[in-house]
Formats: structure tokens, C-alpha cells, sequence
């Protein structure tokens, strides 16, 4: 079995698509001779040339808008928006249209395209290169708001979104891109988007997260196994629609859970979570529900790595959370 | 580009030959462009009327601009894909649509194709190649570039039709729009009605430009001015960019001066901020009583068949009128469908918490108020 990246498994993804499917195509800024800046569609344009890999006018909401006007046509385009960061000129065409074709048409249009775009910081890039946007897409029902966070998640969650008839907001967590590589299947798979994903069992402390953050948990976790606390991580995949079953009998089990993220606090996806185990365990928690997050301000360049919650933040929170009497 | 700021004519206001008869027009076409346009007339009276009446939440006129519709919409193939806004109705009588589809709209009730989940005119019906209508102006300006754009790539021969009016091109999807179809050069054809209003804005404040149509030069892109109340130099302008389209000449940039006749929808009021002298002057240009003059001209037009178009066409307005009157509301699980394509577990819980709810205390009160806007 191949050894990938998560770059590599993304683009090999996306070159597996677009062989199976003359209808999938792509389009965005950079992504043609270029390859994108990150190199996830290299080799795309050579292979499929200007009609299926387009370089486009260097416009988001024209970008959006014009991949809703293919996926209405029945073509299955995959837009690219060069950062998270720069999808808001988008945003109205992500919220009022592709979202709601389906919905407001009482399905007899249909949307299936999927915005790639890397989300999360990592890059030394400010904050317009650094963002974690997920909890503006998870507000708009309709949408599918995905982040991978190992390569094989990655190749397999994509394949599923570019063949999904629902339109995908999908969030590559940049500071993952080159992070680690592991062991991929080769060929066309994919991931159930529906179900969130066990990473780590464990039967002390339930810990959810999900995209970059991951690898961070892992960590903290391995450490506080030593200490004796065993933690369970969860990888959620898909912010909406979400799986608060996992979640929900994750919790009964241990009595404790943190969320983890990147991104600020306030009105969070980890307040969701926070809300519904709330709402849901509230018999078996012994602990309050414990958010590690960014913090509710812009994110900053110098200090990104302060910014964002580190294996010792993480590592607080399980203390605290598994010492609560 | 001179046509992008002269303003192209086949008859006078009152009339009255001015240029040539567009080519290929035969009398049965002629009649049937007339008879689409009083039919569109007719239906909107009774739309507004039904609003009136308290019968419909809303309802969106196109009074005064029958000509710069059906004018174009002769000009479409059936294959094409329409982007329609909010006030091209006319489109869909001309494609043949079944009255009962449009009044089921208006009443959001079951057998609704939209399932009661959009304001009354925001149609999507599928069998016409009419595509899905939103409130928010000019984003369907984009998608019609991206459809084009899609028909070029696979190979097909239709065009992208897309409605917008005056105040459509200030938005952002216009420019992207104008944009990403000059670069493809995607058979696209951008009718921009200019009706003179948005909402109460006059068309003097929309843009600096010379016209609106000269604003396609600067995409690189045919621009056209046409009479909007000239039911025939619509046609020719149309056909002429349809045809453009197919050849792989690229987009056209249509725009129609017109008037809107009525108010903006069933909440607004004109009388407010327009000038009555600016609208008995429009009256007088009525694309309707102008295209029936010219007809009289041609010994085409006779009052009995006038008569029978309107006889016809109420009955047709009443029979349909009564079906979606009487048909009920959608059902409850309407609110949780084509959300995805699959219902998914949460919003299957919140189906079920909600009908717990009503099984507790009973049906819910609808306490909406009148819309603004």
C-alpha cells in the first residue's frame, strides 16, 4: 500500500475523480499550470486541459457562482478557493444558493459540487492565511462541512464528497498537508461522512475534535496515558449535518468530555458540542464540558503558536476535567 | 459598439413601421407573441387582485415590460436554460406552463413543485428548463456564465438565458458574471431589463455609465440597446445574440428599455417617490397597445380574437385559481426534506421533537405578519 502525505492523497483523490467521471471538473485560481499553491491539483491541467482544469478570473463569488450554475446544469465541479480566508466574496452564493437549491426548488435542482479550500493556521500566514471558518458553514443547513485529519481520511472523505449529490464545504487543514504520511489504499474509496470516527479508544475522558487539531489531541493523550488517564478521541469528519450520536454514547461511557479547535470560542462547533452533551448526558457527566479553542480575537502572526492550543493546553484541560469532583 | 448606446427600434411609439420586419416571422408567430403578452398582462391583474384580496401573501407584477420579455423569449430554443429573476413570468406561459404550477406557487400549498418553501413568484420548474429563483439580487447572474460554461464542455448546443434589471448590475455576480462568461466566451445571454426602477431607486442612480448595455465592452463582449416596449426589435436583437451564441461567438449583453408599470411588488407603493407625469408618459409607450397597432397594421389583429384570447385565458386563471385555493398546506415533513439528499439522524430528531410537541399541546399558531417589502 502506497505511503502518502496528505497532499499527496488529496491530489491523488482528485485524480482519481476526474478519471471516473468526465463530468467532475475543477476551477479556481492557480489551480491550472500552477497546480495550486499548495500543489494539490499538480498535474490536473496537464492531464485534462483548459475545458475540465480552468485557471479562473481571480474572483470568489464568481468562482462559487459559477460552479452553482455548472452543478444546477448537472456537472459535478470541484471550485477552489485559493484560502479558507478568501472565500467570503463567496460566501452569499454558499449560503443563499448553493446551499438552499435543493430545498427551494423542492428538489428538482439539485447542487452536488464541493468548495476545496485550506482552512487553519500553521503557515506563519496571518490572519488571512490562518483561519478556521467551519462554524459560519455549520450555521447553513444544507450544506456538508467536512475536515479530514489524517491522509487516508482525507483521500477517502473527498472521493465521497466530489460523488455526494449534496453540495460540500470541504476544509483541508493546511498544517496537515505535509504533517505525517501513513499508509493509503490505492484507487477509488471512500470514508462514511455521516459517522464520526473513534481515533483513540478509551474509557476516563472523551475528547472531540477534529482537522489539525487531531494530531495535537493524540499527543496530549499519549501523554496523560502515562499519567494514567486514558483517553477516548473522537474525529468528528463532518460538522453538518453531525453525528451527535457518537458522541452522546461516547460520553455516557467516560462521564467527561472536551472539545477541542482551532478556531475562536464564541458560538463555536465545540459549543455545540458543549450544548448538546449538555442537553443529552446530563446523567452521566461528572465533570463540567471542558472548550480548549483559539481565542476570541482575530487571529495573530507573531504569536500563532501561542494562539493556537498546543499539546500543554490540551493536557490542562484532561487534568482538569479528570481530577473534577 | 455604437449599438451598445443607440437604442434599436422595429417600430415607432405608436406602432408604426420604423426598421424592418425581423426575418423569419410568419403571422401565426406574431400572433402567438401577442397573445403571450396579453395573457401575461392578464395574469398579473389577477395576481395583484388576489393579493388584494388577501388570498396570496404576494405577488410580483411585470406590467409594461411583456415586450422586453417575449420578445426574447421567442428568440430561445427549448433546450436552453433560463436564470430567471423574480419578474419573468411571461417566459413560462411562452414554454407553455401548466396555469395550476404558477398558482400553486403563489398559494405554497401541497402539490406546490417548490413544496411551499419560497414566496410567491420565485418559481423553479424543472420540465420548462426554468431554474430556481432567489430574493437576492443578481446571483443568478454567475450561474448562467457557469451553465454556458458547462454546455461548452460538454459538448451541447443550448445557450444560458439570464433575467436581471437595472439595478442587477451593480451587484457583485453581474461583474463576476460578465466576467467569467467574456473570458469563456460561453454562450450566455444577459438580458438586463431596465425598468427604470429598484424598488425606488430611479436608474440615474444605478450606474454613471452611458447605457447599461455599453457596460459590456469593457468585458469584451457584444453589447446591444433595444426599444424594451418593441415587442419585434427585442426579437431581432435576441435571435441575432442566440445565434452569436451558437456559432462560439461568445456572450451578449441585452438591455431593454422599459418601464415597470406597476409597483415593485403587491407591498410597494410608486406613488411615493415616482413622478406621475414620467408614468403617464410610459403608458403611453405601453409595449401591449403599441404591438397591437402595429398588428392592425398588418390586418392581423381583430378585436373578436383579442376577446377570446382574454375570455380563454380568465377561464383557464379561474379554473386554476380554484384547484390551488383548495388544495391544503404542505405536509409538516416538508420543512425536513430536500434539505440533503437523504434525511439526515439530527434533523430526523428535530422532525420528532416537533411532533411530540404538537402531539402535547395541540397544533401551532401561525402568527406571521405582512410582508415589507
Amino acid at each position: 500500500m502506497p505511503v502518502m502525505t496528505m497532499l499527496d492523497a488529496l491530489n491523488d483523490a482528485l485524480h482519481i475523480a476526474m478519471e471516473k467521471d468526465d463530468d467532475v471538473v475543477m476551477l479556481g485560481e492557480d489551480i491550472g499550470k500552477k497546480g495550486g499553491v499548495f500543489g494539490t491539483t499538480a498535474g490536473l491541467h496537464e492531464k485534462y486541459g483548459d475545458m475540465r482544469v480552468m485557471d479562473t478570473p481571480l474572483s470568489e463569488c464568481g468562482i462559487i457562482g459559477a460552479a452553482v450554475g455548472m452543478a444546477v446544469y448537472g456537472i459535478r465541479p470541484v471550485p477552489e478557493i485559493q484560502f479558507q480566508d478568501f472565500i467570503f466574496p463567496g460566501f452569499d452564493q454558499i449560503v443563499s444558493e448553493m446551499a438552499k437549491m435543493r430545498y427551494r426548488s423542492g428538489g428538482q435542482y439539485t447542487c452536488p459540487m464541493v468548495v476545496r479550500t485550506p482552512s487553519g493556521g500553521g503557515i506563519r500566514g496571518g490572519h488571512y492565511h490562518s483561519q478556521s471558518g467551519e462554524a459560519y458553514f455549520a450555521h447553513t443547513p444544507g450544506l456538508r462541512v467536512i475536515m479530514p485529519s489524517t491522509p487516508r481520511e482525507a483521500k477517502g472523505l473527498l472521493l465521497a464528497s466530489i460523488f455526494s449529490d449534496d453540495p460540500v464545504i470541504f476544509l483541508e487543514p493546511k498544517a496537515l498537508y505535509r504533517h505525517s504520511k501513513e499508509e493509503v489504499e490505492e484507487g477509488y474509496f471512500t470514508v462514511d461522512m455521516d459517522t464520526a470516527r473513534v481515533a483513540r479508544e478509551g474509557k476516563d475522558l472523551t475528547i472531540v475534535t477534529w482537522g489539525a487539531m487531531l494530531p495535537i489531541v493524540e499527543g496530549a493523550a499519549a501523554e496523560a496515558a502515562e499519567n494514567g488517564i486514558d483517553c477516548e478521541i473522537l474525529d468528528m469528519r463532518s460538522m453538518l449535518p453531525w453525528d451527535a450520536n457518537t458522541v452522546i454514547e461516547s460520553v455516557k461511557k467516560t462521564s467527561r468530555c472536551i472539545a477541542v479547535q482551532e478556531a475562536p470560542r464564541t458560538c463555536s462547533f465545540a459549543s455545540e458540542i458543549a450544548a448538546t452533551v449538555a442537553e443529552k448526558c446530563i446523567d452521566s457527566l461528572e465533570a463540567p464540558v471542558a472548550r480548549v479553542s483559539g481565542f476570541d480575537t482575530p487571529f495573530p502572526y507573531t504569536l500563532e503558536h501561542i494562539y493556537k492550543p498546543d499539546k500543554k493546553r490540551v493536557l490542562g484541560a484532561i487534568e482538569y476535567t479528570a481530577n473534577w469532583e | 459598439m455604437t449599438q451598445a448606446t443607440e437604442m434599436l427600434q422595429v417600430m415607432n411609439a405608436s406602432g408604426k413601421a420604423k426598421g424592418k420586419t425581423p426575418s423569419g416571422l410568419k403571422a401565426e408567430d406574431l400572433k402567438a407573441m401577442f397573445k403571450a403578452m396579453l395573457e401575461t398582462r392578464l395574469l398579473d391583474q389577477r395576481g395583484m387582485n388576489l393579493q388584494r384580496q388577501g388570498r396570496i401573501g404576494f405577488y410580483v407584477p411585470s406590467f409594461g415590460q411583456e415586450a422586453s420579455q417575449i420578445g426574447a423569449g421567442y428568440a430561445m430554443k427549448d433546450s436552453d436554460l433560463l436564470f430567471p429573476s423574480y419578474r419573468v413570468v411571461s417566459i413560462a406561459l411562452l414554454r407553455d406552463v401548466d396555469l395550476k404550477v404558477l398558482f400553486d406557487q403563489a398559494w405554497g400549498n401541497a402539490t406546490d413543485l417548490c413544496k411551499g418553501r419560497q414566496m410567491p413568484n420565485h418559481y423553479a420548474i424543472k420540465d420548462i428548463g426554468w431554474t430556481s429563483i432567489s430574493s437576492p439580487i443578481g446571483t443568478q447572474i454567475s450561474h448562467a456564465a457557469g451553465a454556458a460554461r458547462a454546455m461548452q464542455i460538454r459538448g451541447d448546443k443550448s445557450a444560458a438565458w439570464v433575467w436581471f434589471g437595472d439595478g442587477g448590475t451593480s451587484s457583485n455576480d453581474f461583474h463576476a458574471g460578465m466576467n467569467f462568461a467574456g473570458v469563456w466566451k460561453a454562450p450566455c445571454i444577459f438580458m438586463c431589463e431596465n425598468n427604470h426602477w429598484a424598488i425606488s431607486v430611479p436608474q440615474e442612480m444605478q450606474t454613471a455609465s452611458q447605457s447599461f448595455a455599453a457596460k459590456a465592452i469593457a468585458y469584451g463582449m457584444r453589447g446591444v440597446r433595444v426599444d424594451g416596449n418593441d415587442v419585434l426589435a427585442v426579437y431581432e436583437a435576441a435571435k441575432e445574440a442566440r445565434a452569436r451564441a451558437e456559432k462560439g461567438e461568445g456572450p451578449t449583453l441585452i438591455e431593454t428599455v422599459t418601464f415597470r408599470m406597476g409597483p415593485h411588488s403587491s407591498s410597494d407603493d410608486p406613488k411615493r417617490y415616482q413622478d406621475p407625469a414620467l408614468f403617464e408618459e410610459w403608458q403611453k409607450k405601453d409595449p401591449i397597445d403599441r404591438f397591437r397597432e402595429w398588428l392592425k397594421g398588418k390586418r392581423i389583429w381583430t378585436k373578436t380574437w383579442e376577446e377570446e384570447i382574454t375570455a380563454d385565458m380568465q377561464a383557464r386563471i379561474a379554473k386554476a385559481v380554484e384547484a390551488a385555493e383548495g388544495t391544503p398546506a404542505p405536509e409538516l415533513e416538508t420543512i425536513f426534506t430536500d434539505v440533503y439528499a437523504d434525511v439526515p439522524r439530527m434533523l430526523k430528531e428535530q422532525h420528532n421533537e416537533l411532533i411530540e410537541q404538537i402531539k402535547k399541546s395541540g397544533d401551532i399558531e401561525d402568527t406571521s405578519e405582512a410582508f415589507p417589502l
